[in-house]
């Protein structure tokens, strides 16, 4: 059996898209709760970001921050909390939105900082307020890199969430782990390719937003 | 809106790290005209600039606009009054030209459509053709970047216009037009305008009043440019201005007062009786022209003569014509024209022609030397030793 042949047995079995266990129901289960950790964690890091580079202050503070939030083993986090909080959904979400903070937080400082001062130094010169010129001169110019941050965020999240099956939630990583407890390779690969298209999936849609979102002038560059 | 007066008195600038970048300058700015603060790198001439709209706060002193404190005022309405132009434009680089241009007037709540036919009426003020209004900064060469950064400051009509090194990134064959457009633009509109650099002939060819800086912010020489140039206040100044001050000087006395000999014009289907009849004093050549009036060279005067044929007869055709070189523009062109085409001339005399290219004339080297010489004394500036600078 190869893994091709696992791959084919697992979409085409008709049990798999069907109830609480099928395939629509756990991949809007992944999604939702991705969006959700993403969302929360974008609420965080993005306003930081924008402020802290914005103001070019608070830099070293940042990076000291994400650099510990990095360090810390989601999974250690997520079984920590679930020992310490017992079965719901936050012990998920917290290790989730404290893995996607950093890459937001940190690109987005980073991207704000580091745009062309010329522009910026024009802007205050014609009298435009401080808080038009970070939404108006900067973060137009910032946003590919902004958008990157997010996007890497967006991946670990939903690569991640897959684990969150292990204390009893449900995501495509349900398959993941009911497959290896019930040694159904097919179940395991079934999931893990259902995990990947997710991941590619979310990288299109930045594609796509990065298309919309930045002007022209900027991505030309 | 027209010009407003800057009165800079006695600022200082004392960096929070303790460099004084400035020391006791004053300045009065006068409305209306080019005001520029040149001097070495370092000297502070741009935190004096960024001191006038108050995006570098003095710490010593006042500056007033038409006599009212620039710190009374609300530090971005302020800004608003002021066109700002600085080195290589900073245009925004996600906004189509157009909508760069149209920034303040957008800021000052201008309606989209007056604003983008406002922008149009700019780009055609300082020569972009208005094609280019869709197109973004990274679709344009350097100098169109930098006319659409002037553009964009003129976009509210400010009376005050500052510009930092604002031509200095471009190649000096863009960077001639674009001081010869910003001279034309200000000719229209009569801003006041206070313009950074670093290069003196830059300064001598804008500037209305030139500031002379040294480090440390303090004030060597405020004159203007022709003054400068023929009374600089000492040697420092000098040196700064470079070798053939002299020379450089002369393209501020005009050549309506040379006169230029007619004599020794003479025209290509002349009869021999008209040849023999034509002669300038000290010149062995007569300057031959066209039926339409315009010099075709230098043919020897002599040798004309003796063929006793027109001057583009068959012996004393083109070929024996020695090229006649540059002319310069009678009463439009300044004396440094006139000289650099006699001492580029094959003859030593320089040609004199009118607005068509018709030649009007012929003046000698010792002529325009004399000239000069007389302008000096009228001005009363020190004379200058026209063989020495030569
Ligand atoms: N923010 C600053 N802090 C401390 N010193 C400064 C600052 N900006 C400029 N200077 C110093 O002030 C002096 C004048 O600078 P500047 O006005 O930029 O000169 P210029 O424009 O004539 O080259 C220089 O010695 C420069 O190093
Ligand atoms: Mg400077």
């Amino acid at each position: 059996m190869t893994v091709i042949h696992f791959i084919t047995a697992f979409f085409s079995d008709g049990a798999h898209w069907h109830g609480y266990d099928g395939i629509p129901t756990r991949l809007v289960e992944h999604v939702e709760f991705s969006l959700i950790a993403l969302g929360i964690a974008a609420a965080v890091g993005l306003p930081i970001g924008l402020l802290t580079g914005h103001y070019g202050r608070g830099g070293n503070a940042l990076a000291l921050l994400a650099t510990a939030a990095r360090a810390l083993p989601s999974f250690g986090l997520l079984v920590l909390l679930f020992v310490l909080m017992g079965l719901s959904k936050l012990p998920v979400l917290i290790p989730l939105v404290v893995l996607a903070i950093p890459p937001i937080l940190v690109t987005t400082y980073e991207a704000v900082r580091t745009v062309d001062p010329p522009p910026v130094d024009a802007a205050r010169g014609m009298g435009m307020h401080s808080m038009k010129i970070l939404f108006q001169v900067e973060l137009p110019v910032a946003l590919p890199l902004i958008l990157s941050g997010l996007r890497s965020a967006a991946i670990q999240v939903v690569s991640t969430a897959t684990i969150a099956a292990y204390v009893s939630f449900g995501g495509v990583g349900r398959y993941i782990i009911d497959g290896l407890y019930q040694r159904n390779y097919e179940k395991v690969v079934g999931g893990a390719t259902l995990v990947a298209a997710l991941a590619l999936a979310t990288l299109g849609l930045f594609g796509l937003a990065s298309r919309f979102a930045v002007s022209r002038g900027v991505r030309q560059r | 809106m027209i010009g407003a007066l800057i009165s800079i008195e006695a600022v200082s600038k004392r960096y929070p790290d303790g460099t004084v970048a400035v020391d006791g300058l004053s300045l009065e700015v006068p409305d209306r005209s080019i005001t520029v603060l040149v001097g070495p790198s370092g000297c502070g001439k741009t935190t004096t600039l960024r001191m006038i709209n108050r995006m570098i706060e003095l710490t010593g002193g006042r500056i007033l606009i038409d006599g009212e404190d620039i710190q009374h005022k609300p530090v971005n309405a302020l800004r608003r009054s002021m066109g700002y132009v600085i080195q290589n434009a900073g245009l925004f680089q996600h906004r189509t030209i157009a909508d760069n241009i149209g920034t303040v007037p957008r800021m000052l709540g201008w309606s989209k459509a007056k604003a983008r036919e406002r922008s149009m009426e700019l780009m055609e003020r300082v020569g972009l053709d208005t094609s280019m209004a869709k197109r973004y900064p990274y679709q344009l060469s350097g100098g169109q970047q930098q006319r659409v950064g002037v553009a964009r400051a003129l976009a509210a009509d400010p009376p005050v216009l500052l510009m930092d090194e604002p031509f200095s990134a471009v190649d000096p064959v863009v960077r001639r037009g674009l001081q010869e457009e910003l001279l034309r633009i200000q000719e229209e509109l009569g801003k006041t305008i206070v313009f950074v650099t670093h290069d003196i002939d830059e300064a001598i060819r804008v500037g209305d009043m030139i500031a002379v800086l040294r480090t440390g912010g303090r004030l060597a020489q405020y004159a203007p440019p022709d003054q400068l140039l023929s009374t600089p206040a000492d040697a420092a100044v000098e040196d700064f201005l470079g070798a053939d001050r002299g020379i450089r000087g002369l393209s501020f006395f005009g050549t309506d007062a040379l006169t230029v000999d007619p004599g020794g014009i003479v025209a290509s289907d002349a009869t021999a009786q008209q040849v023999s009849s034509r002669a300038t004093e000290g010149l062995g050549h007569l300057l031959v022209v066209g039926v339409d009036g315009r010099p075709l060279g230098w043919a020897d005067a002599a040798r004309l003569r003796e063929s006793g044929a027109a001057a583009a007869g068959p012996k004393g055709g083109p070929a024996q014509l020695l090229p006649h070189g540059q002319a310069f523009r009678h009463g439009e062109d300044s004396l440094r024209v006139a000289l650099d085409c006699a001492v580029l001339s094959p003859t030593g005399w320089a040609v004199a022609v009118d607005g068509e290219g018709r030649a009007v004339g012929v003046v000698s080297q010792e002529q325009i030397a004399a000239a000069i010489r007389a302008a000096h004394s009228q001005r009363g500036t020190a004379p200058v030793d026209v063989g020495a600078a030569r």
